[in-house]
């Protein structure tokens, strides 16, 4: 296998078959590279999700307050249900086991002014443990404190985008906007990673809100989180308790659908992991295709090669050489054509993910790479397959005659 | 040499079998300068394939050099191919991206020679059909004579028992083909057993012995009077 006569032998082939030698390479690496950038960019896809959906708190649940569909003790279906503050309470002192946090959220668009400037914005009635569901950031201030809740002040936290829209370059902090009929001082400026849109909102204690609403006790929303020890499954049976409590608690039919509704955000990060699970899935098929294109193009190439060679190995044969010898000298070369073009199709192909970088951004491929197992294992799997389709036809025309070899057409 | 005693072979086409060779007696001694002649169809290609060891016989006792030839698998085929025999085609069957010199180094490298020593030894048999100057050519820049030339050297680089030349001159004109031939007598006359397939008369004159075969049998077996090639040239 390793003498210098045979290796010399192979030399020459290849040498004095450049184009034979080439196509063949040819194939072998492009297959290679393809796998590798195609791999590569699909994690890169994979690492945009990943930074879409890690924005909010992952422990979070959300939830909502519907009507019913069924009758249930006494009640007639389509009854409006409606989260009050007693619920929050209720949950707080049910749940301690699971909860971390909680919030009622209660959402209204409102015109804000100060002095000339004014806008229309989404302002949200919140808790101060709104601040942890966000993953809002301070700026300049402090966020909607237990003090603002109790004593139902009128403070307000603005976004970053509220800040230049109204104040321009000025530190908006201890100024008063109006908003309806009531002035609010603003104690304070967050950031988030959510986007422009998360920034274009106002904060305001919940309890400042029910009392201008005619001093109700009314919730739109509650979001809580729960404590991330208890892990998915945990999530999964506080999701299933909180549901029977809350329906016990507002007589509603342990059968109905509809009524409450509660968005496990663990889940939906879940679900989106899923999705870039089969993304990962589609573009690990798409690979194991191109491989397999990559294996049936070096095995046409190799038939190819050997019916070309029949002759010849036909007079080869004649002069004495034995089949082995005929089947492994075709092996080596193929082995060896295969291997050093692999490498040279894997390298390319890391090389091109590398700098690619953050330039395919816009079309949501961040950073692709490819671990360098995944890169080397698919290399020696063509490597081994371009063997095996080199030693196949090698073989046949090992066992091939001389004498029909050598036949004159 | 070579002894031969009721060989058989037929082929299969399709459902019908073809009996090609029915039963040839044969012998040949040390130093013979053999025509095998025959019309096409007559079988004298497959009877020097199966001396060759290319091709199998159905039955028959087949002893070169005492050595009996029987139940040949490819390996053993090859290896007594390699220390036995020579081989001059018709077509040359020069590889085509190999110069002349490794041409006829290639059977030394399937004996295993060294390198340095190969080339030692193809360099001088191609001397010896006088075309040393042209041992690095690749037969591509060589002449049909040239090229049959070059497959004679490579055929006795091995120092083989017997040289086995099917058509050697088929592909070539009258002049070329006598300066082949007068090649394959000074080979015969440094004592080497020849063979040689031919349906020219001409050239089969110009050997020892010559061996008729029609329809799969020997018709004739005569010694003749040498015609000495060098003296028809020009």
């Amino acid at each position: 296998m390793f003498s210098r006569d045979r290796w010399q032998e192979i030399f020459q082939t290849i040498y004095k078959n450049k184009l034979r030698t080439f196509l063949s390479g040819f194939t072998v690496a492009l297959g290679i590279f393809i796998f590798i950038v195609l791999f590569g960019l699909g994690n890169g896809l994979k690492n945009t999700f990943k930074e879409f959906f890690l924005d909010d708190a992952t422990n979070t649940f959300y939830l909502y307050a519907g009507r019913t569909s069924k009758p249930y003790k006494g009640f007639k279906a389509n009854r409006r249900i409606e989260f009050k503050n007693d619920d929050l309470l209720d949950i707080q002192l049910n749940f301690p086991f699971y909860l971390e946090r909680i919030t009622p959220v209660i959402t209204r668009s409102e015109n804000v002014k100060y002095e000339n400037e004014s806008n229309q914005y989404t302002v949200r009635a919140v808790g101060p443990a709104n601040q942890y569901m966000e993953k809002s950031i301070m700026m300049l201030g402090r966020y909607i404190n237990a003090t603002d809740v109790s004593e139902k002040n009128k403070n307000i936290v603005i976004g970053r985008k509220v800040a230049i829209d109204l104040f321009d370059q000025k530190n908006p902090i201890g100024k008063y906007v109006s908003m309806g009929s009531s002035a609010y001082k603003i104690v304070g400026v967050f950031q988030d990673a959510g986007g422009d849109n998360e920034e274009r909102y106002i904060y305001m204690p919940y309890t400042t809100r029910q009392l201008i609403e005619k001093n109700n006790d009314k919730i739109n929303e509650i979001v809580l989180s729960f404590r991330p020890e208890i892990g998915s499954f945990g999530a999964l049976e506080f999701e299933r308790k909180l549901r029977l409590f809350l329906k016990k608690k507002k007589s509603i039919d342990p059968t109905d659908t509809n009524g409450i509704f509660i968005r496990n955000v663990a889940e939906d990060l879940n679900r989106n992991q899923q999705f870039s699970n089969v993304l990962q899935l589609i573009v690990t098929f798409v690979g194991i295709g191109t491989l397999i294109a990559g294996i049936i193009g070096i095995s046409n190439i190799m038939v190819f090669v050997v019916r070309e060679r029949t002759k010849e190995l036909g007079v080869r044969k004649a002069l004495g050489a034995s089949p082995r010898s005929v089947t492994a000298m075709i092996l080596q070369e193929s082995i060896f054509i295969t291997l050093i073009s692999g490498y040279v199709g894997m390298l390319t192909g890391i090389l091109i993910l590398n700098n690619l970088g953050l330039i395919l951004e816009d079309y949501f491929i961040k950073n692709p790479y490819i671990n360098i197992s995944t890169a080397i294992f698919s290399s020696v799997i063509l490597v081994i397959f371009g063997g095996i389709a080199g030693y196949i036809p090698a073989k046949r025309a090992a066992s091939i005659k001389p004498i029909i070899a050598l036949r004159d057409e | 040499m070579i002894s031969i005693k009721k060989l058989h072979k037929s082929y299969q086409m399709g459902s019908n079998s073809l009996h090609v060779l029915k039963g040839i007696n044969f012998e040949v001694e040390e130093g013979e300068l053999v025509a095998i002649m025959g019309s096409s169809g007559s079988g004298k290609s497959t009877l020097l394939n199966i001396l060759g060891m290319l091709d199998n016989a159905d039955e028959g006792e087949y002893i070169l050099d005492q050595v009996p030839i029987e139940n040949l698998d490819e390996t053993k085929a090859a290896n007594y191919r390699n220390k036995f025999l020579g081989f001059v085609f018709q077509s040359f069957n020069l590889i085509n991206y190999k110069t002349a010199l490794e041409n006829v180094s290639l059977p030394l490298y399937y004996q295993g020679v060294k390198r340095k020593e190969r080339q030692e030894v193809a360099l001088d048999y191609l001397d010896r059909v006088g075309l040393k100057p042209w041992a690095n050519h690749l037969p591509s820049e060589l002449s049909g004579g040239q090229k049959q030339r070059v497959a004679i050297a490579r055929a006795m680089a091995s120092k083989p028992k017997v040289l086995l030349a099917d058509e050697p001159t088929g592909a070539l004109d009258t002049k070329t083909s006598y300066e082949v031939m007068e090649l394959i007598q000074k080979i015969n006359e440094e004592g080497k057993t020849i063979l040689v397939v031919t349906h020219e008369p001409d050239i089969a004159h110009m050997c020892k012995r010559i061996v008729m075969l029609k329809d799969g049998v020997i018709v004739e077996d005569k010694k003749v009077k040498q015609v000495i090639a060098s003296a028809d040239v020009q």
